[in-house]
């Protein structure tokens, strides 16, 4: 297994530098500007200046080069000085990677935007999963009963329908016509005691509901199938003819054995929890990462762009690793060695 | 077994309704809550220093912290804030052969750390955004500046290289205000990119001071206590929150009532109306020099010309058909503004033939006929210059079909307004193709895109342009003909129809000398009626500036031509 892992990361390494000179290629073909949502009244040679104070006149390659010595050098090296607190070398005169629109380091504003989106987009798939596992199994195990139908029913809606729609209407619903809930999240509300708890609550629970619903519909689907295929298998007759409890076969039979494609799906999806939501982040204004590379998307925040994509694609790599590993794990009769 | 609790979804149900709504609002006077402000601007705030900003966003979010030596008012007028009165020729202030201007400060004032507002202060200010180093956004307002002095603590010089009538470039208005010396003195040239602390924490003189900054997301303001006026800001706090869209910020207010200010809310007019239907709160109309105008290409645009695409080359590449007054004539006299306005924009749009619509002393009163369109009237003029109907009903000449590439940004509003007047085109026989290009491309001046407006690789088309401050020189002194866009100057020219007039280029010179007076007015009126009487730009709509407020929130003056936070020590409840 060690050895399957460490040959699995080694392949990573050429990977992860060809997706990010794709990355970086992609992003200097697109036609766009980091001064062009400056107000027309700015003149043009203003922005020419603009554009070579951010090191935009220099050639292609020597901007990748940069970059990759940042990123792979300069920035681990800041992460180690921090937290052990010591100086290694002079880092004052060791260029980090600035973001065009703040001039500050892209790492320190994606650490701020960590915690609300692992709270709001990571609640939501945990909500999601604890939505569809016993959706997916009752689906299963009643089929084509009222539950199945109406749970087919729902799944259908929450894939189909957009976050964008269903966070609306969770606003004109909850904010607008009851104003019970909050349609504005606020970054900077601190959990101090009962009272922020419930603020606290209220402002994650139309973002993290309306998300929950999206994931939960894919995966009480996916739930759904994988127990149907073990329900007709041998082993459970045999099972319930040694005598069995229905509640033992279903639980601790075929649940386990169908959840071994659903935990590898579920793995597979976690990047996604740090790419953020986009549209649900947008709608409830979180300010995650999502929004965060909207936002240098649209400001043409290259930098910014790059850097967060390029921790996505770490991330996509590493845990589809993480997936095929735990497929071992779960189940013996995969062998890697 | 029995599996019929369907938990999660009855406990959602139950939860939501435990969610009962607050209590009625029945704040006392005093509270934190009641002095607390909320604003929410659609775009947020990337950083607090305006000199690297990135937008109206940023200049805004920094503007209740450090302060110019004057803003523009809501009337387009200036007022002094950290100067102690406008320096003009009559008091002495601006020296007779207008190359230089003298500010005195008013006396005792001090930044929020304490320590005295000196005239060294702005000097550095100045040096700081002349860098070239600095990439300086708001080096546009230096322009012809040859040095900033202080003369004494309380005196600063600022001298031209040449005769300025219109010297209130530098420190005046939100783009270009004072920043402390101390605190950004080693922030000068390339190393302003890496003063991180400086940028999202400036100190100021303003009403409030940051508290906290989130890039892209929020900011937290608390009062300055050492503000030089007693008893204000009235407000203890203020959150700027950003993101989102304009419709939902303008939600937020208007309905929810959830912030008290949310700001340029371009959202369609109907919307609008019904959201302030629900009575929490108004909209804030403040219309300053925004026109959304027509461009007409006056040069060939034709994709086989290769490298001479839409050059003017002196005049020897022009295009095909509106480069005939009479076409350019008809085509505005096709066009009902009005129409274009209620569509589009509601109150926060007037129909209007002037590129310069104001402020009222610059605004020509000679074009106002185009407000009444007159199709007839245009066919006529499109039969006498000799264009004909042809069988599919697009009238031409000697072979040459009027069939026109119209483009413009991506934006609901500006794709309906299209559509529009396509079809009052086709009503005199013109033929109009649309097209729509993303904002961060057509206004993103990458030269090597063939998409950008400086480009104009179109027969017509459109955008909102407007100019800083309250005087028009910079502005139209950028459609002379030799601002042609082009090669040779990296496609920077800002004379985008590409039109050419002796008598205007004769003018601007003498207008860059005519002090502010009825003389000045004169001469910027007939500029902007060559311009748009020769129909290089189509006037179509004079724009306002939108936001809205809740019931609540008193004293807001709504003002075009400086940043709408600019009297926010006068807000209260």
């Amino acid at each position: 297994m060690i050895r399957y892992i460490t040959r699995r990361l080694m392949f990573a390494v050429p990977t992860l530098i060809a997706i990010s000179f794709a990355i970086f290629a992609l992003l200097d073909l697109a036609p766009n500007d980091p001064t062009g949502q400056l107000p027309l009244t700015i003149p043009p040679e203003v922005r020419a200046q603009i554009r070579e104070s951010l090191g935009l006149d220099q050639p292609f390659h020597v901007r990748y080069a940069k970059w990759m010595e940042q990123f792979f050098v300069n920035e681990p090296l800041n992460l180690i000085e921090e937290a052990f607190d010591v100086e290694i070398g002079d880092s004052s005169a060791r260029p980090r990677i600035r973001s065009w629109a703040t001039r500050s380091p892209v790492v320190d504003i994606i650490a701020e935007r960590m915690p609300q989106t692992l709270w709001v987009v990571g609640l939501s798939y945990v909500v999601g999963i604890l939505i569809a596992v016993p959706i997916g199994v009752i689906s299963a195990y009643r089929q084509y009963s009222w539950f199945d139908q109406i749970g087919t029913f729902v799944s259908m809606v929450g894939f189909s329908v957009p976050t964008f729609f269903t966070g609306l209407l969770a606003i004109i619903l909850f904010s607008v016509m009851l104003q019970w809930l909050p349609s504005i999240y606020d970054t900077t509300h601190e959990v101090t005691d009962l009272t922020s708890f419930w603020v606290q609550v209220k402002q994650m629970l139309m973002p993290v509901m309306v998300l929950a619903l999206y994931n939960a519909a894919q995966l009480s689907r996916f739930m759904r199938s994988a127990m149907l295929d073990n329900l007709n298998l041998d082993y459970v007759r045999t099972a319930r003819s040694k005598g069995l409890r229905e509640r033992a076969v279903l639980l601790i039979h075929v649940l386990r054995n169908s959840m071994i494609p659903v935990v590898t799906m579920i793995a597979l999806g976690v990047p996604t929890i740090f790419s953020g939501a986009i549209i649900t982040e947008q709608i409830f204004r979180v300010n995650g990462l999502g929004q965060l590379l909207i936002v240098a998307i649209q400001g043409a925040d290259i930098p910014l762009v790059q850097t967060l994509t390029f921790l996505f694609a770490v991330l996509i790599v590493l845990f589809n690793l993480i997936a095929d590993v735990l497929y071992g794990i779960l189940d013996p009769r995969i062998r890697y060695d | 077994m029995k599996l019929r609790h369907s938990t999660p979804l009855i406990a959602m149900i139950l939860f939501m309704a435990a969610c009962a709504p607050d209590d009625a609002e029945t704040v006392p006077e005093d509270t934190v809550e009641n002095r607390h402000l909320n604003i929410l601007y659609w775009q947020a705030a990337s950083i607090v220093n305006p000199y690297l900003s990135g937008g109206t966003k940023d200049i805004e979010a920094a503007s209740l912290v450090v302060e110019p030596l004057a803003h523009y008012d809501d009337n387009a007028g200036m007022v002094p804030i950290l100067a102690a009165e406008i320096p003009t020729v009559e008091n002495g202030g601006v020296a007779e052969d207008l190359r230089s201007i003298t500010w005195k400060l008013k006396p005792g004032i001090v930044w929020s750390d304490g320590t005295p507002l000196t005239a060294h202060d702005v000097a550095f200010s100045g040096a700081y955004c002349l860098d070239e180093q600095a990439g300086c956004a708001a080096l546009a307002s230096f322009t012809d500046v040859a040095a900033v002095k202080a003369v004494d603590d309380h005196t600063v010089r600022i001298t031209f290289d040449v005769a300025k009538p219109w010297p209130y470039g530098p420190f005046v208005g939100s783009l270009t205000p004072v920043i402390q010396r101390e605190q950004f003195q080693d922030c000068l040239g390339a190393r302003a990119q890496e003063c991180t602390a400086q940028n999202f924490g400036p100190i100021g003189t303003g009403p409030f001071k940051v508290d906290d900054f989130r890039a892209n997301d929020v900011i937290n303001y608390s009062a300055n206590e050492r503000f030089r006026e007693p008893g204000k800001p009235w407000f203890r706090t203020v959150t700027l929150k950003g993101g989102g869209d304009a419709a939902s910020a303008a939600r937020a207010v208007l309905e929810t009532g959830e912030y008290d200010y949310a700001w340029n809310l371009q959202v369609e007019p109907e919307v609008l109306a019904q959201m302030v239907a629900a009575g929490k709160g108004q909209v804030l109309m403040g219309f300053g020099s925004q026109v959304e105008r027509l461009m007409v290409n006056q040069t060939n645009d034709d994709s086989n010309l290769g490298e001479r695409r839409s050059l003017y080359l002196d005049g020897a590449n022009p295009h095909p058909f509106l480069s005939d007054p009479a076409v350019r004539h008809a085509l505005s006299l096709a066009i009902d503004r009005e129409v274009l306005v209620e569509a589009g924009y509601g109150d926060a749009g007037r129909p209007t033939c002037n590129v310069v619509p104001a402020p009222s002393r610059y605004a020509s009163v000679a074009n106002e006929a185009c407000k009444t369109p007159d199709p007839a009237e245009a066919n006529r003029i499109l039969d006498e210059a000799g264009w004909v109907s042809g069988t599919d009903g697009v009238r031409a000449k000697d072979g040459t079909r009027l069939s026109i590439l119209y483009q413009t940004s991506t934006n609901s509003v500006r794709q309906a307004t299209q559509a529009l007047v396509k079809q009052m085109w086709d009503a005199i026989g013109v033929e109009t193709e649309l097209r729509n290009i993303d904002g961060a491309v057509f206004f993103g001046a990458d030269p090597a895109s063939p998409d950008t407006f400086q480009k104009f690789f179109a027969d017509v088309q459109m955008y909102t342009n407007n100019f800083q401050g309250t005087d028009p020189e910079v502005y139209m002194a950028g459609w002379v003909c030799d601002q042609d866009p082009g090669p040779h100057n990296q496609w920077l020219g800002t004379n985008i129809p590409r039109g050419c007039s002796a008598e205007y280029d004769d003018l601007v010179e003498q207008l860059s000398t005519t002090p502010p007076g009825d003389d000045r007015a004169r001469i910027a009126k007939r500029l902007n009626d060559i311009i748009v009487q020769n129909h290089y730009m189509i006037p179509l709509i004079w724009r306002a500036a939108v936001s809205a407020r809740s019931n609540s929130l008193m004293g807001v003056r709504m003002n075009p031509w400086d940043s709408e936070l600019w009297n926010i020590a006068d807000w209260h409840r």
